[in-house]
């Protein structure tokens, strides 16, 4: 037989976790010397397919994955990591697997150094052997031209920009003898547009070497310019493979999203609702949230509206309302009903008019270990002073147990009763009591952060009915951030994406998925109203 | 540029300065003799520099301080209770201590980093609870186990009930008092000379086999000759040679042992295990992602680390003065003033050297010597001074980890502006 077509096929790979399907199916064929870009939203599935290449820990100890993996002309059972590194499968993370007080050589060469034996080392083993700091400089020298990296082999990693430790990583794969795949993942997050072009073209480079490549990015203008093939998933399922030569940004675009007609949450709003002038400007907002950074967000949100805030993970969606209340360190200016609202100050936004429901319910948003009704007092007691009796400002038990009591009517909070204890809840409950708390502050401005995460289909109509409710008869103006796009064009007004720290655009719900495709890999389209 | 970079080098060793300025008031406030001084520190850094040396692995390796080091002293002492009790003496005794520390360190090591490697960032206070535990298990040991199960000779034992005697002699016919200490002593100048020497030889041979450049071999022979020179001045030299007071002479055997342990330390560095180390050190997720055995990598740094720290309380056990010990507390202060004396020393909970270790130990002594007689010349008490020293040990290592943990919480914010503008620079390009 003649040496397989494919250096890689990994054929009806399927994994559930638990009673989730994450990935269906899935097949994925990759030439020698081919770029092959791997596309989808968030949850697509492309991580845990990299997962299954990787062998990686979180996929076995979660009960392993049906379908089969040929590397290289032969069925492989890959056991780690480890055991994909030595295959001959490397990867360039997207978060720098670099050791900053370590000099570029000894990063490039780590745990692969070069080292002579010596007296001790005969009888203590190849560990004791001195390293040859020489012979090793050669080869990351070797290795850094490769990639057109021109900086000292010396160097210290932690002095280096940003853009340059992408390529210490490209060097550190291409050092290793016998790679013949690597994979990509978001490398051009972090780089310029003039690094991101560098990179492309050393990618190309490599690619030519007959070595494989598997990328995985969001910025669709890049698939176009450098890849061969396209895979693109949605919702654990391959949807299309095909050639970047017959394919066009909008029609990935709305392969990617694609799923208009299909929404499940469907919730009745009424015409009467009066959407007024702006009510918060937002200007060069930067917020430093691990994870969700932004740089320099620019938002008006009206007075009355739902305001969706959209985009990919870690774009910095969710950095906004955690800078604007205070959480997270942020810089900028933000005026709150023409008054200029101070940053990095909780009790201030609180006092403001504004309330959030966080993300993070564990964290940040509920005492667990308490009840119901003191949850929903206490940031009220604490920031307005209310639920107190008495000059030395008692807990108002009554009253409080009055309050709850309606909540929990209100908002279909199912329990016991009021005094028990949050963390007994089921998600959804929770989030209702999180929702209760934000209200009991009485805000006419309301951040809701991923309100539906975790919780189940029917909660989250209850949830989403709710913040409709709230919008329509108290008026309140509503900020929701969700990763959920179908959800936020169910009950929103306008729809802003967020990508790179920046509001790419803002859409209308009726928007194209096309539109939306685009936005969120940071292109604006004619659709838009703009940032 | 310059000024922040004397300000940062000002911030890292501001407990060193702190530690010369407050050692030179107190010599100058307690009137003490300054020949004694000087013989009392060099007593001080014969038995305590080679513990001290012991705790840098494990801090390379990212495990901060050994606080365990203790359970090393508890097996040397076991080592030398045996060796007591076979009555084997001179250098055959130590030896035999050490070769009995050595198996059982290394296991102890083996255990302790086992433990450690479940509470990964907490490993300071870790080990160092873990030395109180052991403690525990140290005095049922030595007060059931020998003497019950394990028989002893009655010259170690309790008359009349169980379990070892509560000191220990190292003097008489035990012959194990300086048995290393002994062996060759030569005047302190003697010494000096011979340093600079070997160290301007050194140099040389390492200039000629193109290992240093020729400015860092001059900055080299001056310093030889600045060290020679200075004990070649009179008023110097007075105080040293036995005009003034008595001769200091130093132990040769445990000074060769002391230099022999920084050339293990900074060797180790340069191989294969070394270069693990540092990246364990520096980062476990970068370390695990490149195929190292980050867990392996860190009970090896512990297990060195136990066996050193072993080796070291047998030195100290037999050093000038000490003769006796007391079975059930000898070992219980030692990680925590090898700890402070390292921090004293510049060392932080992730970087360590052997100058600092030495420059530690000295500083952190000759405080530790003048401060009760400074006390009492202050405040007409001496007992002042006895809770200076414990102030001092643990006021040290608590500055030390405060410091750490500001430092690291300013260079992440440090890294989050840097990656904000990274970017922000893309999108000024972008426009452009």
């Amino acid at each position: 037989m003649l040496a397989s077509e494919f250096v890689l096929e990994m054929n009806n790979i399927s994994k559930v976790y638990g009673l989730n399907t994450v990935l269906k199916d899935v097949t994925l064929k990759i030439r020698p010397g081919e770029i092959h870009a791997l596309l989808g939203e968030n949850g697509a599935g492309k991580s845990t397919l990299m997962n299954v290449l990787f062998g990686m820990p979180v996929i076995h100890s979660t009960g392993g994955f049906q379908g089969e993996i040929i590397f290289d002309g032969q069925k492989v059972n890959i056991a780690s990591p480890m055991d994909a590194m030595s295959k001959g499968i490397g990867m360039v993370h997207q978060e720098f697997m670099l050791i900053p007080g370590f000099s570029v050589t000894d990063n490039i060469k780590l745990n692969r150094e070069i080292s002579k034996p010596w007296v001790i080392s005969r009888v203590l083993g190849r560990d004791m052997e001195l390293l040859d700091r020489d012979a090793m400089a050669k080869d990351a020298r070797r290795a850094m031209d490769s990639v057109g990296l021109g900086i000292e082999e010396y160097a210290m990693v932690s002095g280096l920009p940003v853009g340059h430790m992408q390529f210490i990583e490209i060097a550190r794969e291409i050092d290793k003898s016998g790679m013949k795949l690597l994979v990509f993942d978001e490398p051009t997050a972090v780089l310029t547009e003039s690094e991101a072009q560098q990179l492309l073209s050393v990618m190309k480079e490599i690619a030519s070497k007959g070595i494989a490549i598997i990328f995985i990015t969001h910025r669709l203008d890049e698939v176009m310019n450098a890849a061969d093939n396209i895979t693109i998933l949605r919702d654990g399922m391959r949807v299309m493979t095909l050639k970047s030569s017959e394919t066009t940004p909008e029609k990935l675009a709305s392969l990617m999203i694609g799923r208009g007609d299909e929404m499940s949450i469907h919730v009745e709003k009424s015409s009467s609702r009066q959407i007024g002038d702006t009510v918060m400007k937002i200007r060069n907002l930067k917020v430093a949230m691990p994870g969700e950074v932004d740089r320099g967000i620019d938002l008006n949100v009206r007075k009355g509206e739902i305001l969706g805030i959209g985009g990919l993970a870690g774009q910095g969606k969710i950095g906004i309302p955690n800078g604007i209340m205070g959480l997270y360190e942020a810089s900028g200016d933000v005026e709150f009903e023409g008054k200029k609202l101070e940053l990095g100050n909780t009790a201030a936004a609180l006092r403001a008019g504004l309330a959030m429901v966080s993300e993070d319910r564990r964290g940040m948003g509920l005492l667990m270990d308490q009840s119901i009704e003191d949850n929903i007092a206490f940031t009220a007691m604490q920031v307005h002073g209310d639920f107190l009796t008495g000059f030395l400002g008692q807990k108002n038990s009554r009253a409080i147990r009055k309050y709850a009591e309606e909540m929990i009517k209100e908002l279909d909070i199912r329990c016991t009763s009021p005094t028990q204890t949050v963390g007994t809840l089921s998600g959804g409950n929770q989030q209702k009591v999180c929702v209760a708390r934000a209200l009991a502050l009485k805000p006419r401005f309301l951040f809701v952060s991923e309100p539906t995460r975790g919780i189940d289909i029917g909660a989250k109509q209850l949830v989403l009915e709710t913040l409709v409710r709230l919008n329509e008869e108290m008026g309140m103006t509503i900020v929701m951030v969700s990763s959920e796009l179908q959800e936020m064009r169910s009950i929103c007004d306008r729809i802003a994406i967020v990508a790179e720290g920046k509001v790419v655009d803002v859409l209308k719900v009726d928007a194209s998925d096309v539109a939306y495709g685009l936005a969120m890999s940071g292109v604006k389209s004619k659709e838009g109203e703009g940032a | 540029m310059t000024k922040n970079k004397i300000l940062g080098h000002l911030e890292k060793y501001v407990v060193t300065y702190l530690f010369i300025a407050l050692s030179v008031l107190f010599i100058v406030v307690s009137g003490l003799d300054i020949n004694y001084v000087a013989s009392q520190l060099l007593l001080r850094l014969n038995r305590n520099a080679f513990i001290v040396l012991a705790l840098i692995i494990p801090i390379i390796a990212g495990m901060g301080i050994n606080f365990a080091i203790t359970i090393g002293a508890m097996a040397a002492q076991i080592g030398l209770l045996l060796t007591i009790n076979w009555g084997v003496t001179g250098v055959a005794g130590i030896l035999l201590a050490a070769a009995i520390t050595l198996p059982l360190g290394a296991f102890f090591g083996f255990l302790i980093g086992k433990l450690l490697n479940k509470m990964k960032g907490q490993e300071t206070i870790g080990s160092l609870i873990l030395g109180y535990f052991a403690n525990g298990a140290y005095q049922l040991l030595f007060l059931f186990i020998f003497g019950n199960i394990i028989p002893l000779n009655s010259n170690v034992t309790i008359v009349g009930a169980s379990g070892v005697q509560n000191t220990l002699n190292l003097t008489g016919s035990v012959k194990l008092y300086t048995a290393v200490d002994s062996i060759a002593r030569i005047p302190f100048l003697t010494a000096m000379y011979i340093f600079a020497g070997v160290l301007a030889g050194a140099a040389v041979v390492q200039f000629v086999r193109k290992k240093i450049s020729g400015p860092r071999l001059a900055a080299t022979l001056i310093l030889a000759a600045v060290i020679a020179g200075i004990f070649m001045v009179p008023a110097v030299a007075a105080v040293f040679n036995g005009t003034h007071g008595r001769e200091i002479r130093l132990p040769l055997v445990t000074w060769i042992l002391i230099l022999l342990l920084c050339l293990f330390n900074s060797t180790i560095m340069r191989t294969r295990l070394g270069q693990k180390f540092r990246a364990v050190g520096q980062s476990q997720t970068v370390a695990n992602a490149s195929g190292i055995n980050v867990d392996r990598t860190r009970v090896i740094a512990i297990m060195i680390s136990t066996v050193l720290a072993g080796f070291g309380q047998i030195l100290f056990m037999q050093s000038d003065g000490i003769g006796t010990f007391q079975t059930y507390a000898a070992h219980e202060q030692v990680g925590l003033y090898a700890g402070a004396a390292i921090l004293v020393g510049g060392a932080s909970i992730d970087r360590a050297t052997n100058l600092q270790a030495l420059v530690g130990t000295f500083l952190f002594h000759s405080l530790f010597i003048t401060a009760q007689s400074a006390a009492s010349v202050m405040f007409g008490d001496s007992a002042v001074g006895e809770y200076f020293r414990a102030f001092l040990s643990y006021g040290v290592i608590a500055v030390a980890l405060i410091m750490y943990a500001w430092r690291s919480a300013k260079q992440k914010r440090a890294q989050q502006i840097s990656l904000d503008e990274g970017t922000h620079e893309s999108a000024a390009e972008k426009e452009a």
